[in-house]
């Protein structure tokens, strides 16, 4: 076993890293990530040419790396920042372009020069792709699709977007549209970034695939590990801010790191993150194996429990600094916390492994 | 033991039922129940309401225009205002400043100052906490230094909530760096627009503005306005925190935000049935009632005995720390309820009509982050235990 880096990933963090703690200051991502259109739209560009989305599919696909660990190390790097780009909605839909050989897609996306999301979930279809009511209708030809999706991350910032509906057969097929061509109202979380709930009145649509449940679950799984590094990452930085406030922090004539009831606590948070580590990589190994929803599965709701505690107690630790918005880690707090929400939550992953466990 | 209410008591239940149910407008209530911001007409004119049938003042005696009730009435009225979805009345003036003057205020302070909290006349605001002076209160350094027949005040109060709204503001100033901390505070009552006061406001992790900063450069306040004695305002502080803390446990709150989350759980549709079927989020909703159901008990337990005399601090600790707990609970199994629905920005995705969440569910993330500041405020849980330790062990 060897759990270090290759040599290239370790450049692309590096290099990844660097630009981010540049060009992401918490500030400016604190400015940004709330008010339209809630990212920096200017940067996506130099993002590709460091090689960010290259790196997010496999080289036979266009791409150079596509490994679970090259996903983790790019998402990781983003939580370290609260980077508020969409991210997740491109790797997702690029890993989509790529599963049904939509090359010139693919090439355009990694180049920085097309964006994508992918539109999946529904009010009452929250978890479960076998719930989805948006319907794809064809006539020769051509197809339209009818419904709404919602919370669709990067929906707002998207050329395309990939849509998952129920088709004739009742399957549940992958279906592209022009974003344009959609009524999309794009809002931003409570924890930074954009997202949008996207109309479809007969919406004509290219199909890429009329049966494309399970890749849609591998692309939705791709992205669970992706949230598992970003929250990683976030809980990283959390812990260290948390770890010097309580140093700094002057109370009864001492820092409030003295008092050992606190030390308990950032130590079990220590532990937890380490924890939250390693089932992360796991996940990472096991992406492109049969064992994939079931690591995955176990990540997330994990990752879900850590972020849950990481966050609570950093703002109960740091008192009154830590509910305020001038301050960076309550940012972070929220982020931690909402990122359990996405792609389904520690309950979620939790029924998935109980079922899985027992197949 | 008998686990009834009396006869008396259910009575009084409901009057208070019939009188909110004529008084509290449908308007009102469904802002309470969707965690709206409230402006300060909202609970000015809601404190008015309250004020007209003599229930505004629940802690004060007959004589200086309270009810007069006890400890198990002033719960039943509190059970009852939090399930109709009635605001919170604002503490400061009614809860905290009130109590202390009819204890330790002058003849002239009670006839001056508590009327004008009554009819709402004046809106007061708490400056006890500084950047430097949070859990360790005794360390703080607001200067009031005596020349001739005023003070002349000088530093940083902060957290001050609804400062924005307030006309005064109750203080504890350091009018002496001898002997011990604590033997230097006094408690004085200071005018928010006298010059030289600036309040500049924080906007807190949800986006929500409720608590602000307030600056005092060289304000002048006449010695009048000192309550008690000079440097024992500690006395004073310390007999508010034991009123900040009657009703810490919030069972009202909690079970009226109980009855809510059930709601919203067999409202919303979680793989074709309605999520209160789900059995891993059932259990989670059951835990939480029994726990709730055994805060309620203990408060009671503690009421009933407290109408004999006082609570000891550490069972009011206790209740703190369960009843804060219980609540943050609850708010995060709400906005579990909603899966990524929770993540909108609240007002954004009301205001757009774009809401996936039903409209009372909207603001659930919200209302869980802002009540993070449950176990942080009025002695944060860790201090609490420091004070049931200090009972434990006698230390
Ligand atoms: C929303 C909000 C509203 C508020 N409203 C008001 C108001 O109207 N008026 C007012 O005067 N104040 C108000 N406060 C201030 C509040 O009382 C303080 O935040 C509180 O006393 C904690 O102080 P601090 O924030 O300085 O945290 P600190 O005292 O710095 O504490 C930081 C952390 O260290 C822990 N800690 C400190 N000492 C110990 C110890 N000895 N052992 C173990 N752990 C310890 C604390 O529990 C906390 O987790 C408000 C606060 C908030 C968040």
């Amino acid at each position: 076993m060897n759990f270090n880096q290759t040599d290239d990933r370790r450049m692309i963090s590096d290099s990844l890293r660097r630009y981010l703690a540049d060009q992401y200051p918490v500030e400016h991502r604190i400015k940004i990530a709330y008010d339209a259109p809630f990212h920096d739209a200017k940067k996506w560009g130099e993002l590709a040419e460091l090689g960010i989305l290259g790196a997010l599919v496999s080289e036979d696909q266009g791409g150079f790396g596509g490994e679970g660990f090259d996903i983790a190390i790019v998402f990781e790097e983003f939580g370290r920042t609260l980077c508020p780009e969409p991210m997740l909605g491109n790797l997702m839909g690029l890993r989509l372009y790529a599963a049904f050989g939509q090359s010139d897609k693919v090439d355009a996306i990694i180049a920085g020069t097309a964006r994508t999301a992918l539109a999946v979930f529904e009010a009452e279809a929250f978890t479960d792709t076998s719930e989805i009511a948006t319907s794809a209708t064809q006539s020769g030809e051509n197809w339209t699709l009818s419904g709404r999706k919602s919370l669709v991350y990067g929906g707002h910032a998207a050329d395309t977007l990939l849509v998952a509906a129920r088709t004739p057969a009742g399957k549940i097929g992958l279906f592209e549209i022009e974003a344009k061509a959609a009524d999309i109202h794009s809002y931003a979380m409570i924890d930074g970034g954009g997202a949008a709930e996207v109309g479809l009145d007969n919406v004509s649509a290219k199909c890429l695939s009329g049966d494309a449940g399970e890749t849609i679950e591998a692309a939705l799984d791709a992205g669970r590990l992706a949230l598992c590094a970003e929250a990683v990452g976030a809980m990283d930085v959390l812990k260290e801010m948390t770890k010097d406030y309580l140093m700094q922090r002057q109370q009864f004539g001492r820092p409030i790191a003295t008092f050992q009831a606190l030390q308990h606590r950032l130590v079990d948070l220590s532990i937890e993150i380490e924890q939250a580590r390693s089932i992360t990589i796991h996940a990472a190994g096991a992406v492109d194996t049969p064992g994939r929803a079931l690591a995955v599965a176990k990540a997330k709701n994990l990752i879900g429990r850590a972020g849950k505690l990481v966050a609570e107690e950093a703002v109960q630790m740091h008192g009154g600094i830590g509910m305020t918005w001038e301050y960076a880690g309550s940012h972070y707090a929220k982020r931690l916390t909402m990122i359990d929400a996405q792609l389904g939550d520690k309950e979620d992953q939790l029924r998935r492994v109980m079922e899985l466990m027992s197949a | 033991m008998d686990l009834n209410f009396t006869p008396e008591e259910d009575a009084f239940r409901a009057e208070v039922r019939s009188f909110l149910k004529d008084n509290l407008s449908e308007e009102l209530a469904t802002k309470v129940r969707n965690g709206e911001e409230l402006g300060k007409a909202d609970i000015e004119s809601w404190h008015a309401t309250l004020q007209s049938r003599n229930w505004l003042a629940a802690t004060w005696p007959v004589e200086y225009g309270g009810p007069g009730w006890n400890a198990v009435q002033r719960h039943i009225f509190d059970e009852e205002c939090c399930l109709a979805n009635a605001p919170r009345i604002v503490p400061f003036g009614l809860g905290m400043l009130g109590p202390v003057l009819i204890k330790f205020g002058t003849e002239k302070q009670k006839a001056d100052i508590l009327p004008r909290i009554l009819d709402g006349s004046d809106w007061w605001c708490q400056g006890y906490s500084e950047p430097g002076a949070g859990s360790d209160l005794a360390s703080l350094k607001t200067r009031a230094i005596r020349e001739g027949d005023d003070y002349i005040i000088n530093g940083q109060k902060t957290w001050t909530t609804l400062g924005q709204y307030a006309d005064k503001i109750f203080c504890l100033v350091r009018t002496s760096t001898e002997g011990k901390r604590q033997e230097g505070i006094s408690f004085v009552l200071v005018d928010i627009k006298t010059p030289g006061i600036e309040v500049r406001p924080i906007k807190l992790i949800e986006g929500g503005y409720e608590v602000n900063e307030v600056f005092f450069s060289d304000v002048r306040v006449p010695v009048s306005n000192l309550v008690g004695v000079e440097n024992e305002g500690w006395t004073i502080a310390k007999f508010l925190l034991t009123h900040e803390r009657t009703g810490i446990a919030g069972v009202g709150a909690s079970t009226q935000a109980l009855h809510e989350l059930k709601a919203l759980a067999r409202k919303l549709k979680r793989r074709g049935k309605p999520l209160i079927e789900d059995p891993l989020f059932a259990a989670r909703i059951a835990e939480a009632e029994i726990d709730l159901e055994a805060l309620r008990m203990t408060n009671l337990r503690v009421l009933v005995d407290a109408s004999g005399g006082a609570a000891s601090n550490t069972i009011a600790s206790m209740l703190k720390i369960k009843g804060t707990v219980i609540r943050q609970n609850l708010d995060d199994l709400a906005r579990r309820a909603l899966g990524p629905a929770a993540a909108p920005f609240p007002m954004e995705a009301l205001a757009g009509n774009l809401a996936v969440a039903p409209p009372e569910a909207a603001a659930s993330a919200a209302s869980y982050f802002n009540n993070r500041k449950l176990s942080i405020f009025g002695g944060s849980n860790e201090i609490q235990r420091n004070i049931i330790a200090k009972d434990i062990f006698g230390a």
